[in-house]
């Protein structure tokens, strides 16, 4: 014991780091901060510093090279020893360090805690975000499958829709005219020196500010900020009352770091690694794009947007959401900060929280995508072929061979583009029916052209027999005052 | 040492230090820019497209539209498959064809053809385009995008090689056949 004494001694002399150390580990905090709520910046250190770990071990296999990075992959998953390990604690570790970075930032939010003197702690907490978010999205194109392919395609239309420089944006970021080795490149670039230098830069800045102002006290209802007089509060608050971070505060930091630990490596375990999909060939088409969780709601947006409004909200969405966040802490920054005083910052926390809910679990359907093989791969169900005629089965044959089944379900089989057909007889006549299939609307192809006179006559026979039994189809009830009632044949 | 104007010699000194690395900054930015910026300028100055085979025009038949696939005229050995691009050849009648990129005009993803219904249709958002290439419903806010094509020694070529966007939709987007050989 006396030597490690002595080498601690000889290394502190030249050091000088053990008081600083020291002092830092018993800094007084707020006694009520020594609270569960408040371990989500540090467990969303733990992830990143697994990540650094687990990122390194994988490029010592990796080849970052378009035409080897799939096959690299493939050796990591099959061919080195607990290689697929590795990548699946480094693909769970990045879903749980974004879900931490959120969690951590609803209660930053919740709690005031970007209220004066926390502004810029804030503002690079939400640069934090963003650039969690790049490595994110660059991650996933490191998985250079086919998603991470047309990942970057999507990518670059949606850059080459930024008025006059788009063109040049798409070159610069797939590094020249197509995505290919020069793409991957500088993704690979990106990834692994750039963004963890500023998330490594940010999170030091980070750290420092929530040292040097404290962390944020557990706010009381009534106890309002005022500029002139928080820092004086603050300071009775931690001086008077305050108890040492270490060891008071920070052994739930620790438990729940290493909690998350072992959740990361139970995922990893349990679910394996993510992908990757099929190769990154551009001419295998037969492949449906899908981006990684955290990229989901995003996706489903996409697809609701109308084109017109398309462009402006891609573009200037993200700004103003940026912006918002960026000029929280000034519009803001003094005035109550426990939540149970703040109706409107809980609202807008649980309408975000169920807008994004909502749109990822739709994006996990996709029902705005056409199932491209419903028609050759789930048949038409029985009960809407039995006691029918030839002319109708026969429609039900066209309806399979003209791909409707793409895109409208019967009895939740097939698409679900369009609306269900499993009662569309209660809702359109005999020639609404026609006219729809011929001319189509509403977001539906006119099949006109494509389709011949006595195919029409048997699809829209077939679809007039789908309704309940013991309810009437649709009619056209003036028709009969019209032609007289002898020319309508009773159906 | 007189300090006149409340700066000494030595802060003189500093500032004038400070000011010739701010010049070799500049000099040195310039070409670090114009390194990150080659992959914009190469494509301002010589172009990416030029023509390239789709191969005989016996590949394809009067009325049909098929897959067809091209190597990329810009590729180094390390690009692998993704140097390879495919797009959709209709051949309208004996000389006039029809050449679609493969990626919707949406956000760009693969757009298969369905021939019994005479549809592309797209697996990400749901486009999908009648089978000249016009949008027929979904997002897209337009058609497919067009390569420009022209028929030599009985084979098809297309001028390609940049990523078709909605930003950019191919060179003098609108397609058809080119008549100067």
């Amino acid at each position: 014991m006396r030597l490690i004494q002595k080498l601690g001694d000889w290394f502190d002399l030249r050091l000088q780091l053990g008081a600083p150390i020291r002092e830092t580990a018993r800094h007084p905090v707020p006694r009520e901060t020594a609270s569960w709520f408040y371990v989500f910046g540090s467990a969303a250190l733990t992830c990143f510093m697994l990540q650094i770990v687990t990122g390194i071990l994988l490029a010592l296999i990796y080849v970052p090279s378009a035409g080897e990075a799939w096959n690299s992959l493939q050796t990591l998953n099959h061919g080195i020893s607990l290689g697929w390990f590795m990548r699946a604690m480094h693909g769970w570790g990045s879903n749980f360090m974004v879900a931490i970075v959120l969690i951590h930032m609803v209660q930053v939010f919740l709690f005031g805690a970007y209220k004066f003197p926390r502004e810029l702690t804030w503002i690079v907490g939400v640069l934090l975000l963003l650039i969690t978010l790049g490595m994110a999205f660059t991650g996933q194109i490191m998985r250079f499958d086919q998603d991470a392919y047309w990942g970057l395609g999507i990518g670059a239309s949606i850059a080459s829709r930024v008025p006059v420089i788009g063109p040049w944006a798409v070159n610069l970021m797939l590094g020249g005219p197509i995505i290919a080795g020069a793409t991957l490149s500088r993704f690979f670039a990106l990834h692994v020196f750039v963004v963890p230098g500023l998330l490594i830069a940010f999170v030091g800045l980070h750290l420092l500010m929530v040292l040097k102002l404290g962390i944020n006290e557990w706010p009381m209802p009534g106890r309002i900020v005022r500029r002139a007089t928080y820092m004086q509060e603050y300071h009775e608050l931690t001086h008077r009352q305050g108890v040492p971070f270490v060891p008071n505060a920070v052994w739930k930091d620790i438990f729940f770091s290493g909690f998350i630990l072992v959740a990361i490596a139970v995922c990893a375990v349990h679910f394996g690694p993510f992908g990757p999909s099929g190769q990154p060939d551009p001419t295998i088409i037969q492949t449906a794009p899908r981006p990684d969780f955290f990229f989901l709601w995003l996706y489903a947006l996409l697809s609701f947007l109308p084109p017109s409004a398309e462009t402006p909200i891609l573009l200037i969405g993200p700004a103003i959401g940026i912006i918002v966040l960026l000029a929280l802490p000034f519009v803001a920054g003094e005035g109550e900060k426990s939540w149970k005083r703040r109706p409107i910052a809980l609202l807008t926390i649980l309408l975000v929280a169920v807008a994004l809910g909502t749109l990822t679990h739709l994006a996990e359907h996709a029902p705005w995508s056409p199932v491209m093989d419903a028609w050759s791969s789930q048949p038409i169900p029985a009960e809407f072929l039995q006691g029918r005629t030839a002319l109708e089965r026969h429609g039900a044959l066209v309806f399979q061979a003209k791909q409707c089944h793409n895109c409208h379900s019967l009895n939740d089989k097939g698409g679900q583009r369009g609306p269900a057909l499993d009662t569309v007889a209660l809702r359109l006549t005999e020639d609404q029916l026609i006219r729809q299939v011929i001319q189509g609307g509403g977001n539906m192809p006119a099949y006109g052209k494509n389709i011949s006179p006595a195919e029409t006559t048997a699809l829209v026979t077939f679809l007039k027999t789908l309704h309940p039994a013991n309810q009437k189809p649709a009619r056209n009830a003036s028709q009969a005052m019209a032609l007289g009632a002898s020319e309508v044949s009773p159906r | 040492m007189s300090v006149e104007n409340g700066m000494s010699r030595r802060a003189a000194l500093v500032k004038l230090g400070m000011f010739l690395n701010s010049v070799v900054a500049v000099v040195l930015a310039v070409p670090i820019v114009r390194y990150l910026l080659s992959p914009v300028t190469r494509g301002r100055k010589i172009g990416y497209e030029s023509w390239l085979s789709l191969g005989g025009l016996e590949q394809f038949p009067a009325g049909q539209t098929r897959l067809a696939t091209y190597r990329n005229s810009l590729v180094n050995i390390w690009d692998g498959e993704t140097g390879n691009i495919a797009c959709w050849v209709r051949r309208v009648d004996d000389q006039t064809f029809q050449v679609f990129a493969i990626n919707c005009a949406h956000l760009g993803c693969p757009v298969r053809w369905f021939p019994q219904s005479s549809l592309f249709m797209c697996p990400c958002h749901g486009g999908a385009y009648y089978q000249d290439g016009s949008r027929a419903s979904g997002p897209p806010e337009r058609g497919l995008f067009q390569y420009r094509y022209k028929i030599e020694d009985g084979k098809l070529l297309i001028k390609a090689g940049e990523m078709p966007t909605p930003g950019q939709p191919v060179a003098n987007n609108s397609g058809g056949k080119t008549t100067c050989a």
